[in-house]
């Protein structure tokens, strides 16, 4: 069992090598390879032998664990994340307590340097980091210790990517991002809250495929799927060339399908896959359903200002500067106005007149 | 700094700051100009021209026979990019809702292509009246640093936006970083510098017209 390929473990799921090979044709085109490539794919995806990952949840929800693995049927996606070979994983293992923790110890000690770590959730730095701890053990120290013998790190949703909601001001746990502590190993963010599934995937078979990461952005993402902002790929697109906007959740324009700027989309600042791979196996996605992007891959997006605030409009009330800036300008303005016209009435004051005689002197 | 922490603070406290620092200086330069006064006219108004000051606004507007001829360059960049600027800045919808989310105003917007292009047309008559700035003798040795600040900080937000629109050079998200701070900037340069023409420029004509109207000139 452990010589297993994943294509084989694929095939004894009822899996054809046709299917597989769809998949990895859908996958080399996700990740914007040329299609020449898909023959390498399937040949390196179907070789891989059962790669130990380990996965850390420190301040998270489980939505990125439940986005990765409750697809309504079983799809290939899901069966790669059985064909890896997960020793540790707080959702997902049987293990509890000691006994899982020392599966984790287990496993970094037999993989020391070549397994894959995949961290959500944020890591509580304040008050020495007594905000999360499992089985005693503070998330800083957990993840200094497991990415010491890591290959790469995968940072999943924007918890682990950027420090997400557990960093919304104020801020209360001092949460930060994996890429905050993690300096000397190579780390991919695959940010979203949650994450696109087949993003994901594509990373692992990118992965799991070249051994290397995939080409990144500045911020950790892969470009593949985070090159390009939801705004440019949506199909309401023409509606917003057109000034043409939904201005309620309910009038006609959001029946017809009207751009949702007004409602606060988010989609121009935005970088993710959600306008193209969709949800749910292609059903539908976020704008789709009729409402606008909340701009979850980037970060800080919590703090942007409110969702249904306009892109363009300002984040923090900006009344009180307003309305102290125009006191003080009145106040300033007043009292140069008096100055001016008390150097007036001094000159006037001041002012001898001179007559024929005084000239003649 | 990500581009989206430089977003957030432009859309944050830097349009605080940058909106105290417009409308402290321009309160502080309109009460000081007002506060001056005029000294009382005593005499007989030569012409009794009631609405002088407000004809005069409407016919300063109109360019002189005698001035299309010497300067229709400047008449016709000058009218163009004003008007432009205007469209521009009154009639883009993220413009509009900016004014709504400060206001509470609100009108239909243009669409974007008809405002993509009068941008271009705006930039393109900014940049005819700068090198004709630098290019005339008269107009070179008028202007100062000052007026070059001024066509710099009009210009930068054009550009910025256009490129933003067109995803030019760099990621969208930095460049409406850009494109919102040098609005901003825009804003706390107003009130020191010559842009205050913007709420002095018809005052100061309806007094001309009317004292003129007083000195028996009346339009």
């Amino acid at each position: 069992m452990a010589d297993e390929t994943l294509l084989d473990i694929l095939k004894r799921r009822g899996i054809s090598r046709r299917s597989f090979l769809q998949f990895c044709a859908a996958t080399t085109s996700l990740l914007a390879l040329p299609p020449s490539m898909a023959a390498v794919v399937a040949e390196s995806l179907g070789k891989v032998r059962r790669p130990a990952v380990i996965w850390l949840s420190f301040q998270e929800c489980t939505g990125c664990t439940e986005s990765l693995t409750r697809a309504h049927s079983p799809s290939i996606e899901s069966l790669i994340f059985d064909a890896i070979s997960l020793d540790y994983h707080h959702t997902l293992q049987a293990a509890s307590g000691h006994a899982a923790e020392e599966a984790r110890e287990q496993s970094m000690k037999a993989d020391w340097g070549n397994y894959l770590l995949i961290v959500d959730g944020s890591i509580p730095l304040k008050d020495g980091g007594v905000y999360s701890t499992i089985a005693g053990i503070s998330n800083l120290q957990m993840l200094e210790e497991a990415a010491a013998g890591a290959a790469a790190i995968v940072a999943v949703g924007t918890c682990a990517a950027f420090g997400g909601l557990p960093h919304a001001r104020p801020n209360p746990t001092g949460a930060v991002a994996v890429s905050d502590i993690i300096k000397d190993k190579p780390i991919i963010n695959v940010p979203g809250c949650p994450p696109v599934p087949a993003v994901m995937v594509g990373v692992l078979a990118h992965y799991l495929t070249f051994g290397s990461l995939p080409d990144l952005d500045a911020l950790g993402r892969p470009r593949a799927f985070y090159g390009e902002s939801i705004h440019d790929r949506c199909y309401r697109r023409p509606f917003y060339d057109q000034g043409k906007f939904a201005k309620t959740f309910d009038d006609a324009g959001a029946r017809d399908g009207w751009c949702l700027f007004e409602l606060g989309c988010k989609g121009p600042t935005t970088h993710n896959a959600c306008a193209t791979t969709k949800w749910n196996g292609g059903t539908s996605w976020p704008v789709q359903s009729g409402h606008g992007c909340i701009g979850c891959s980037e970060p800080d997006f919590w703090d942007a200002g409110g969702f249904y605030k306009a892109l363009s409009t300002p984040v923090d009330s900006v009344t009180g500067a307003a309305t102290a800036a125009l006191a003080v300008g009145a106040a300033a303005g007043v009292a140069i106005g008096i100055a001016n016209r008390q150097r007036k009435a001094r000159a006037r004051a001041e002012h001898q007149t001179v007559t024929i005689a005084d000239l003649e002197k | 700094m990500s581009d989206m922490d430089l977003l957030l603070w432009a859309r944050g406290p830097g349009l605080g700051m940058a909106v105290a620092i417009f409308l402290f200086g321009m309160t502080l330069r309109l009460f000081e100009i007002y506060s001056l006064g005029r000294k009382r006219d005593l005499s007989t108004p030569r012409s009794n021209s009631p609405g002088s000051g407000w004809r005069t606004i409407y016919a300063r507007s109109l360019p002189h026979a005698d001035t299309w001829r010497r300067s229709a360059l400047t008449i016709i960049a000058g009218f163009v990019f004003h008007i432009g600027l205007f469209i521009v800045l009154l009639f883009l919808l993220p413009h509009i809702e900016l004014i709504r989310a400060l206001t509470g105003l609100s009108w239909p917007a243009l669409p974007t292509p008809l405002i993509d292009l009068v941008t271009v047309i705006t930039l393109i008559s900014l940049i005819v009246i700068l090198v004709h700035r630098l290019m005339d003798p008269v107009k070179r040795f008028l202007s100062g640093f000052g007026d070059y600040l001024v066509w710099t900080v009009t210009f930068l937000p054009l550009l910025t936006g256009y490129m933003a629109y067109h995803h030019l050079l760099l990621d969208y998200t930095l460049l409406l970083a850009l494109h919102i701070l040098s609005a901003e900037l825009l804003l706390v340069v107003f009130p020191f510098t010559k842009l205050t023409h913007t709420f002095t420029l018809f005052i100061a004509r309806w007094y001309n017209g009317d004292i003129a109207a007083r000195k028996g000139v009346a339009s």
